[in-house]
């Protein structure tokens, strides 16, 4: 058996593993993406689409790449800049004005506004309005649409894409991650991006190593459309979402739900009636929206480390494997992501941001419990069948 | 004990104050007949219908296709609900059995505990009338949904006056508050005629009717009545238009350039099994000849004590007989007399009249995208126009990377995203794929329903009852400590100096 594929294989054709595939054939490499359903599927094409993440070594990268992302992948992504987040508690007010100040502090521009100037920006807020900040920073993205560029355009640099194929687990030889065996058969590699979101765990155990991952549901809801506002970009009041370019309301937040995973992932992503928690935040938050119908609901399913801060590693054993999860924020950051990976693969290092809190080994000795530490597990059954 | 995150959403969703032993979603022939048999034999019965429907859903073809040709009788709720349970004495009758009859509320979202949903305290659905929204548990529930119209588009069928059979019966027989006079039916099997020959009782003008293909496809005793009545059926309209003014509809043109003076051109070619309560909570469904059906073992779904019954089954079944039984089948474990899928091939049928339609033509009529744009796979016009790496890509070069997906297809092209959730356009959107992936009309995708499945008011759907257990820790995002700690700010004595992302709420219990 000589297995023969691709120089680079990349498991998940999620955003972070497609960015990094698109930035590694950028660079000239051939590349070949493994994914078990459909591009974009989970999380990374069912999110809010933010990008204004101040809190991440990969922040400035973020904020350089996304004005130019339409241009660079040559299909739209819907990407707009700016964001109002406003508060309807002093409380919330407090925590939004504390974010736009580290904005100003890492270099951006960012306001604090009061209620009148929330409402011109947002005329669907109401009378409910405490004040908010005004960021002219960050912005938001059609996910789907975003996706799917970064799959197309990977493609068009002569990038391999293979849907419906899941990988059942990484094959070591001497040190050295040689192949990846598939529902369809064994396929040998130079190098590996793992990136398969909350597969990505029981994957990396196959090679011996340990990359802790909890998996939980977040939910959004999805009105019809209202005449677009100044800033689309606009959310708050314990809520995360925008007014989309066709002008629905996308908004989510809230309580999420921990679940099991087994050998297929996740199970099924219904919504729960926590759609009724969420409109009364979006009527609450946008009270002239209020009459607007919801049209529909959705939910991905997201992983996240014990930490809630990202992996992007390129662990010295094996030499020739890099990993990725962005640990619940993957969407916003993926442009930089995906380029950080791409540098991780191709040189060992980034050269942009410093990433050397977000390596593998910060878990290493972690309890196998960890999660029932955290109760990071699915809640106790309360109803038989 | 058991250590649980606090902000996740284990026990935040009460158990509903409100509660049936046997919930029936339905007041046709097979709801009644099961709520009547459930509360025979000794349960607390709740029957639920939408109807009457508030103006609102019906402007928006909600959950039937009436083009816009209801009188202003439908604005008077109380006259539509005389109306209703005069034209319907199972309604009465489920009364005096004891059933608990609620018309004008709407079943929108069905939940049922399980490993995807372990947080939720048992069976709900979602309820809601024109002033509220509220969850209801059961111990088992039947659906008897019935069906709903199948559009298929031609050039004019965005205008008002182009509607559904199954609106059109509803209507008529329903409401009395049907507006057309000069009708038009579009169709030739068993449904087409039957309205035909309803129209013709009815008094009303029936003009002719129009059939994509070269022979009559019903009963041909029902078409000599109509042929009797002295009526055209037109074969073979593969190229025939609708126009209309500002009113709507005022003409369909034949091939031939025969000009058909109509007010109202009603469709059909079939209806679809009223599947979304289930689809959306996750139960199994597949094709099938007459769309898309439950995956049934006798009348169970794949959802623990969730049945369905009547039409919605897509079963050959008599829907009273099959809601009877679905009620002996919940409460006594009674299993029903064994029946068979129907085989009639209502999506090739479909397929059919769809296949002469131009790419110029809209198919989904809440986001305007044609059939060119569909099979173009372009992005909606408000983005811009398209790149030119865009225009290299279609749904031609999709189907290279994969099977054809109707969901993929939604968020890239918007066809199916619109207000009326995707009932005027999801078969015909499916049909289209499946022949552009060279698949038999019945094995197209399947675009997902999703909850609500009525679109409901945001001010309707919310929850102004929540409890504090709800809003207690509620947080933006997952909440986990020093998650989102500035990157800069790690390692200094600045960490744990922000204010928290979820402010505590005062519990008021």
């Amino acid at each position: 058996m000589s297995p023969s594929g691709a120089p680079i294989v990349v498991i998940g054709g999620g955003v972070t593993g497609l960015s990094a595939a698109w930035w590694l054939a950028r660079a000239g490499h051939r590349v070949l993406v493994l994914e078990k359903g459909v591009v974009g599927f989970e999380a990374s094409g069912r999110n809010g689409g933010g990008a204004s993440h101040y809190h991440s070594p990969l922040f400035h990268e973020e904020q350089r790449l996304w004005p130019q992302m339409d241009e660079l992948l040559g299909y739209p992504t819907e990407w707009r800049q700016e964001r109002v987040i406003f508060a309807l508690t002093p409380e919330h007010l407090a925590y939004y004005r504390y974010m736009a100040s580290v904005g100003r502090e890492l270099g951006y521009g960012a306001e604090d506004i009061d209620a009148r100037q929330v409402r011109e920006l947002v005329p669907l807020a109401g009378d409910t309005v405490l004040g908010g900040v005004h960021l002219h920073y960050g912005g938001h993205a059609n996910p789907q649409r975003t996706v799917q560029a970064y799959a197309w355009a990977l493609q068009d640099l002569g990038g391999e894409i293979r849907q419906h194929s899941a990988v059942r687990r990484l094959i070591s030889r001497g040190g050295r991650i040689v192949a990846v065996e598939t529902s369809a058969g064994e396929i040998g590699l130079d190098h590996l991006v793992v990136a398969a979101g909350p597969h990505s765990e029981r994957l990396l155990a196959t090679a011996g190593l340990f990359l802790p991952l909890g998996m939980a549901r977040a939910e959004m809801i999805v009105t019809e459309p209202a005449p677009l506002m100044p800033v689309g970009g606009a959310d708050g009041h314990g809520l995360y979402g925008r007014q989309t370019l066709r002008g629905n309301l996308a908004f989510g937040g809230g309580p999420h739900e921990w679940l099991d995973m087994d050998a297929d992932g996740p199970v099924a992503r219904p919504t729960s009636p926590l759609t009724r928690n969420l409109a009364r935040r979006v009527a609450e938050l946008l009270p002239k929206a209020a009459h607007l119908r919801v049209i529909r609901s959705w939910a991905g399913i997201i992983e996240n480390t014990p930490d809630g801060r990202p992996v992007i590693d390129r662990p010295a054993d094996p030499g020739n494997l890099t990993v990725a999860t962005m640990s619940s924020v993957g969407f916003g950051l993926s442009p930089a992501s995906g380029r950080a990976i791409s540098q991780l693969v191709l040189d060992g290092q980034c050269d942009f941001a410093d990433l050397g809190r977000l390596k593998l080994d910060r878990f290493a000795g972690l309890a196998a419990d960890w999660r029932e530490q955290r109760g990071w597990t699915p809640a106790p059954a309360e109803v038989a069948a | 004990m058991t250590v649980r995150d606090p902000i996740a959403l284990d026990g935040r969703i009460p158990a509903p104050k409100d509660h049936a032993q046997v919930l029936v979603v339905g007041a046709g022939p097979a709801g009644t007949a099961a709520a009547i048999e459930a509360a025979k034999l000794g349960a607390q019965v709740v029957l639920v219908d939408e109807n009457p429907l508030s103006p609102g859903l019906m402007g928006l073809d909600a959950p039937l296709w009436f083009g816009g040709r209801m009188t202003t009788a439908v604005q008077q709720p109380a006259r539509m609900l005389e109306q209703m349970i005069a034209g319907n004495p199972a309604i009465a009758e489920a009364f005096e059995a004891g059933v608990d009859v609620r018309l004008g509320v709407t079943c929108w979202g069905l939940y049922a505990p399980g490993p995807g949903l372990a947080a939720l305290p048992g069976r709900m659905v979602g309820l809601s009338d024109d002033q509220r929204s509220w969850m209801c548990g059961f111990d088992h529930l039947i659906l008897a949904t019935g069906q709903r119209d199948v559009a298929v588009a031609f050039p004019g069928w965005d205008q008002p006056g182009v509607m559904g059979a199954f609106a059109l019966h509803s209507l008529l027989n329903r409401y009395e508050a049907f507006a057309g006079r000069r009708l038009v039916i579009l169709g030739s099997g068993d449904l087409a005629l039957k309205t035909g020959l309803m129209a013709l009782e009815r008094g009303l003008e029936l003009v002719a009717l129009v059939e994509r293909l070269d022979s009559v496809q019903g009963d041909p005793a029902l078409a000599a009545q109509l042929n009797q009545a002295g009526l055209a059926i037109h074969l073979g309209q593969t190229d025939f238009a609708v126009q209309g003014g500002l009113d709507g509809v005022e003409r369909l043109t034949l091939q031939d350039g025969t000009q058909l003076a109509c007010d109202t051109v009603c469709m059909a070619l079939g209806g679809a099994p009223a599947i979304e309560l289930l689809d959306a909570a996750g139960g199994a469904t597949r094709n099938s000849p007459v769309g898309r059906v439950p995956v049934l073992d006798g009348l169970k779904t794949s959802i623990s004590r969730v049945l369905m019954a009547g039409e919605c089954t897509g079963l050959t079944v008599d829907a009273e007989e099959s809601g009877r039984a679905a009620a002996r089948l919940a409460l006594l474990g009674e299993a029903p007399v064994a029946s068979v899928l129907s085989e009639t091939p209502l999506l090739a049928y479909q397929s059919a009249w769809l296949e002469p339609v131009r790419e110029d033509v809209i198919l989904c009529q809440c986001e305007t995208v044609t059939l060119g744009e569909l099979l173009d796979v372009r992005a909606p016009a408000y983005i811009g126009p398209p790149t030119e790496r865009s225009k290299t890509r279609s749904l031609a070069t999709l189907l290279q990377d994969g099977p054809p997906n109707q969901d993929q297809i939604k968020r890239l092209t918007r066809a199916c995203m619109g207000v009326c959730q995707a009932r005027r356009c999801r078969e015909q959107v499916s049909l289209v794929m499946a022949r552009a992936a060279g698949l038999g009309p019945t094995e197209g995708p399947h675009a997902g329903h999703r909850a609500p499945v009525r679109p409901l008011p945001l001010s309707l759907l919310a929850d102004w009852e929540e409890g504090a257990v709800m809003a207690r820790d509620w947080d933006v995002w997952f909440g986990i400590e020093g998650a989102w700690t500035p990157h800069h700010w790690i390692g200094t004595d600045r960490v744990g100096t922000q204010p928290p992302s979820h402010p505590p709420v005062e519990d008021d219990q």
